[in-house]
């Protein structure tokens, strides 16, 4: 089992789901990032999604488009994502880098493989990849040893949640909404029915993202999932700090607001959260 | 890379997941339809009754003096109503998207020729119309936001990245995710996810079909050369596709050259650009070496796009077509010149393909016949046009610049802008 998929069990046996945090490598600048990154680590996140800056991130709302506006503008590059990795990793946490596909391309799909695992990263979560068109990225995921986040939509047929999570390593991202990244103040009903026909067709773990921002939230959202990604909500914490060690704090506190969401949830009736066809001969 | 789509390598469908479902209906929908007589009947009726087609040819021998004296054929797309090429898209998909009980359509604009028909479209049929421009354009395009607001469009005005075409697109893709049960997103060009290159193709294949029987009446014989400006390539795909067969028939794509392709300041794909994914296409994109978008630059705002339609790189790779950056200047020059030895004022995107007539038809000589897509029509573009040959005074200049710089968000100043 990955490293990913070691944590989500490690949080099933302990009866939660996971916490995962997004961050953009680069904002404020790479340290400060990375700072934050390891802050989030210490303040109770599982799992770091790294974010890549990207010229044309489309399925991003507009905290985190200004973000990895201003990552770029500053001068961040893509080596500088695997800086970050190993950094969240000897802080104790799988990275998982979140990657607009042509960044992947343009490196060549081996090559990034290869610098991710050196860089101890985990995998990777691609919002523009669909398996059909994966094939060079499974074949280098395989030969490395990475996992795969592919992602999943109330929209998915249960052909194409079939397709998607068989090709998942790791986890498989639910989208709460039909829509981009940003906090909203609740997430669809149609999360859990997303996830209740994703969990009909794998036994991967499932985990959502799209809109979760507060304590409340995660718990809800940790009812019915195995982890809970929060991104926007963390990153406005930074943006919206007058200081760097402002944001920082707020980071702290929101992370720390977000982990007891997540253990706060209540054990659905009658058996292990995730209901009987989850992961229970691999926790 | 095993989905359906593809042109050689180029294609397929880089998109979110979410989007799908949608894809796949669009799809099964304009196959079924463009088989239809019912539904081909409505929309050769459409283009008969409300396009005004077909469009003619219009023969340009003063303008061809300064082509190696070639005969220098048009294919009158300006002529169509609201002006462009555009039009043949945005009815056949307005129609699909009746016919997939959607009430809404989505499109983004750079010159707002596209948009501009968008919104054309969904009057016609009812439909909720929102457009995304980016801010720069909707000030050096002032008139057509006007014109979309006229026609009952919503025009929003993009301020992320570049604030132009491509901003536009992605602006378009966040809004069809979050909407897409109700909306159809009326892509412009011959790019994007499939079945968005080979529909929007599909329906501007008319031009080449018309063009290619009409030169044959005119000429005898098949034209040496079909020359179009290529942006995101759908009225130079629209053309060229008949023609493919043809294989003494050259087909020449022009682009933006820009302030020239050395300065870095251009949108030449084909020239500077390399094989990466953009708008949810494997195709040529103009990045830098980490695989971030650069910045595309034109004096015309349609050419102003970093990436291209992926049948255009098929083209090129197979080598059935050739491709060739124009410069700000040239096009000018080039649409300065038809202005004033035809009476014929053609959009600035256009003007790029006739600079390339020139020099193509100095190249060949006097025995050439050559065809050339007029895709649009230059009053959209007579502000800059005034400004670039200093035709105006400053107070004059100002006056037309107040349009320019109306607040793409409001509405107030439809009236004003009109009557201008």
């Amino acid at each position: 089992m990955t490293r990913v998929g070691d944590v989500l069990a490690r949080c099933r046996a302990e009866g939660r789901a996971a916490l995962i945090g997004y961050l953009p490598v680069g904002y404020p600048d790479v340290p400060g990032s990375i700072e934050a990154m390891t802050a989030m680590v210490e303040a109770g996140v599982d799992i770091v999604e790294v974010g890549v800056p990207y010229s044309d991130p489309l399925m991003d709302g507009p905290v985190i488009q200004y973000a990895v506006e201003t990552a770029l503008a500053g001068g961040t590059r893509v080596d500088d994502v695997f800086t970050a990795t190993a950094a969240v990793r000897d802080a104790g946490a799988p990275a998982l880098v979140m990657t607009y596909w042509n960044l992947v391309m343009r490196r060549g799909v081996e090559t990034f493989a290869s610098d991710l695992a050196a860089g101890g990263g985990s995998g990777l979560i691609t919002p523009d990849l669909i398996p059909d068109e994966a094939g060079d990225w499974i074949a280098s995921s395989e030969s490395h040893g990475l996992d795969r986040v592919f992602l999943v939509a109330p929209s998915s047929t249960s052909e194409r949640l079939t397709r998607a999570t068989s090709a998942c390593r790791g986890f498989v991202y639910a989208a709460s909404t039909m829509g981009v990244t940003g906090t909203r103040t609740s997430v669809g009903s149609a999360a859990e029915g997303l996830v209740a026909r994703t969990r009909a067709v794998t036994d991967v773990p499932v985990c959502v993202g799209l809109g979760v921002s507060n304590g409340e939230q995660a718990a809800d959202v940790a009812r019915f999932a195995d982890g809970v990604i929060v991104g926007s909500a963390l990153v406005r914490c930074l943006t919206e700090a007058p200081t760097r060690a402002d944001g920082i704090r707020a980071l702290t506190d929101l992370t720390r607001e977000l982990a007891e969401g997540v253990r706060a949830r209540r054990s659905t009736p009658g058996g292990a959260p995730g209901g009987a066809s989850g992961m229970v001969a691999s926790a | 890379m095993t989905t359906p789509g593809r042109f050689g390598d180029f294609g397929g469908r880089y998109v979110p997941e979410a989007l799908i479902p949608a894809l796949e209906q669009l799809d099964e929908v304009r196959r079924k339809a463009m088989i239809d007589p019912e539904f081909v009947g409505e929309l050769e009726r459409l283009h008969r009754t409300y396009t005004g087609r077909p469009s003619i040819l219009t023969e340009v021998p003063r303008f061809a003096e300064h082509a190696g004296g070639a005969r220098v054929i048009l294919k009158r797309e300006d002529l169509n109503h609201t002006g462009s090429h555009k039009i043949n898209n945005v009815l056949g998909q307005a129609l699909l998207t009746k016919r997939m009980g959607k009430k809404r359509i989505i499109a983004e604009t750079g010159a707002g020729q596209h948009g501009v028909a968008a919104a054309t479209a969904a009057a016609l049929l009812g439909l909720d119309c929102v457009v995304y421009m980016g801010k720069v354009d909707t000030e050096r395009q002032a008139l057509n936001v006007a014109r979309m607001r006229l026609l009952g469009a919503e025009v929003v005005a993009v301020e992320n990245g570049s604030q132009t075409l491509k901003d536009a697109v992605n602006e378009a893709l966040r809004d069809w995710v979050a909407n897409v049960d109700d909306t159809h997103y009326v892509l412009g060009t011959v790019t994007g996810p499939h079945p968005f290159p080979e529909m929007v193709r599909d329906f501007h294949r008319v031009i080449g079909i018309e063009a290619r029987a009409q030169v044959l009446d005119l000429v005898g014989r098949l034209p040496d050369v079909v020359l179009a400006c290529v942006g995101g390539g759908s009225n130079a795909m629209g053309i060229f596709h008949r023609f493919l067969d043809d294989t003494g028939v050259r087909l020449v794509g022009l682009e933006a050259g820009g302030a020239g392709v050395t300065t870095g300041r251009h949108a030449a794909r084909f020239s500077a650009g390399e094989r990466g994914v953009l708008h949810g296409a494997f195709t040529y994109v103009m990045q830098d070496v980490d695989g971030q978008t650069v910045e595309s630059h034109s004096v015309s705002a349609g050419l102003d796009y970093p990436s291209v339609g992926p049948e255009h790189s098929y083209l090129l790779d197979i080598g059935r077509a050739e491709y060739r950056p124009i410069t700000d200047v040239d096009a000018m020059e080039a649409f300065r010149l038809l202005c004033r030895t035809e009476g014929i004022i053609p959009a600035i995107e256009s003007a790029h393909a006739l600079a390339g007539a020139i020099d193509v038809g100095r190249e060949l000589g006097p025995e050439a016949v050559l065809l050339v897509n007029l895709s649009g029509r230059g009053d959209k573009d007579v502000h800059t046009a005034a400004q670039w040959f200093g035709l105006l005074d400053d107070a004059a200049l100002q006056s037309a610049g107040a349009i320019a710089s109306a607040d793409a968000t409001g509405v107030s100043s439809l009236t004003d802008g009109v009557q201008v």
